[in-house]
């Protein structure tokens, strides 16, 4: 397959700049059975979170009598993308639930549920490149619908290097064609940002460039971050009246 | 777990040397094991490697198949990477399908030869669409005693730089070296408190899990990273280890191509 070009005078495919995020829409408690649930956009990307716990662990032996265990799955639906998937885990979710978990276990106060388990599932409906950071945005929004305790809020994107450049939130031809991809995922506290939860690159950039596409994804981080408050706010604001 | 008590014993006593400054090893917080290469220990293989970092052992053996190539790409021949935790190598590896451990481990050193681009895989093709050539890498681990991540990919590169194509075997043409045209180097460090410790051995991961893993290639560019482990990284810690993780893979390059020279002089003189 011929590599198209991926950036013309100065734009990309859908149109986007090199720093713009493409379109984010964020529902909080749209399942009526998990503790805690969100769903989630990002151009044509669609993600759906469940929490359920704190709860009683099964099996037992996975019991921590000192904190929660976190357990995260991510997993495509078998329509999710263009050739069908074929159902349950391969390689490369159980890669993602490890590196997701272990961005969340961090920042979820688990000494507060000695026994217990919080179990975090993200199902992708429909994948356009860059599903984990997207999983990761509806994961943290539905532990906040569930009202887990935090130390802050986990908001993840990608950047790629595309045709020589640095952008943020490559879609699936960018990251398909592109030369880099680079999904990371921060905790922010305060409004700010305070650590990086989830960091993996695959592709080819200079140090320099790594450096320029973490401060890209700080700025897109936050623009998502204030996203995802605005959802927790208007459904708990509303409730409250 | 008696694992587990011990664990927390060394936790403890690591902590207290790290805040002394010093490492329970002797070593200085950016200093590599000796690294150790062997090439060609199994003739059946199409190439193979056995690594020594410090303690911990890893053999990498490379088999090759004829086999019909992706759909997307018709003209490439087609890498897999597998890594076996078995049980013989840690008190903690149990016998069974692989784990969240060892696929990570397998796809981080996957990662960081196909994006470097090591293998040339246009020359890889037999018949374009229909026939071209699969590279296996298997990653044995022998002894965990720490950073099984790094002995393995430089086990995995050592090992694909001894293979040989068998082609005569399959009947499409005759045997070639196989194409390596990168050198790509991991290097793996733990992050605790403020300090980073590269190449970390078993006991100096007792304090945690925080690892980070950055590959880069011959011209120092970044071509895989891999945070792993829970913990949060502070944004100045992590410019200060690309840094440092692209300046040790050089040394670590340099090392291994000396000894990989070695070897074949030595075969050589032997003929």
């Amino acid at each position: 397959m011929e590599k198209p070009k991926l950036i013309v005078d100065g734009k990309r495919l859908d149109g986007r700049g090199f720093e713009e995020l493409r379109p984010i829409k964020i529902e909080v408690g749209v399942l009526k059975r998990a503790d805690g649930s969100c769903y989630l956009e990002m151009g044509k990307n669609k993600i759906i979170a469940a929490v359920y716990g704190p709860r009683e662990v099964h099996p037992r032996h996975l019991q921590d009598p000192s904190k929660a265990v976190i357990r995260y799955r991510y997993n495509m639906a078998p329509f999710s993308v263009e050739e069908r998937k074929k159902p349950g885990p391969d390689r490369r979710s159980v890669e993602i639930s490890k590196v997701s978990r272990e961005a969340l276990e961090p920042v979820i106060m688990k000494e507060l549920f000695p026994r217990s388990g919080i179990d975090v599932f993200v199902e992708v409906l429909q994948a356009d490149a860059g599903t984990r950071t997207a999983c990761l945005n509806a994961a943290s929004v539905a532990l906040i619908d569930a009202g887990v305790m935090m130390k802050g809020i986990v908001t993840a994107v990608a950047v790629a290097k595309v045709d020589g450049q640095i952008v943020l939130d490559p879609m699936k031809e960018e990251d398909f064609y592109g030369e880099a991809d680079m999904p990371v995922a921060f905790l922010i506290r305060n409004d700010q940002i305070e650590s990086i939860a989830l960091l993996q690159m695959d592709g080819r950039m200079t140090v320099e460039e790594v450096k320029k596409g973490i401060e890209l994804a700080k700025k897109g981080a936050m623009e998502i971050y204030r996203m995802q408050r605005e959802a927790v706010m208007k459904k708990y604001v509303k409730e409250e009246e | 777990m008696p694992e587990d008590i011990l664990m927390d014993i060394k936790r403890d006593y690591v902590l207290s040397r790290i805040r002394a400054g010093e490492r329970i090893d002797g070593r200085n917080f950016d200093e590599f094991r000796k690294v150790e290469v062997k090439t060609g220990i199994i003739e059946k293989a199409e190439g193979s490697a056995l690594v020594k970092l410090g303690n911990t052992q890893v053999v990498v053996g490379v088999k090759m198949q004829v086999g019909e190539p992706f759909p997307d790409t018709p003209n490439m021949g087609i890498i897999i990477t597998n890594a076996e935790l078995v049980p013989l190598a840690s008190p903690t590896f149990e016998p069974g399908p692989p784990d969240e451990n060892s696929i990570e481990l397998a796809r981080v050193v996957d990662r960081g030869i196909r994006e470097s681009e090591a293998v040339d895989l246009e020359k890889l093709c037999i018949e374009e669409g229909e026939k071209v050539w699969i590279v296996f890498i298997d990653i044995h681990a022998l002894d965990d005693d720490g950073n099984l991540m790094d002995a393995s990919s430089i086990a995995a590169i050592s090992a694909l730089m001894n293979t040989t194509v068998p082609a005569e075997r399959f009947g499409v043409g005759e045997d070639f070296k196989l194409p390596i045209r990168d050198f790509p180097i991991s290097v793996t460090s733990l992050v605790v408190d403020d300090r980073i410790l590269v190449d970390p051995c078993r006991d100096e991961m007792s304090v945690g899990k925080n690892l980070m893993t950055i590959t880069s290639d011959e011209e120092g560019n970044v071509v895989a990273m891999q945070k792993s482990g829970s913990y949060l990284m502070a944004e100045e810690k992590f410019y200060e280890l690309l840094d440092l993780s692209v300046a040790k893979a050089k040394e670590i390059r340099e090392n291994v191509r000396e000894q990989l020279k070695g070897g074949e002089n030595g075969e050589d003189e032997e003929s």
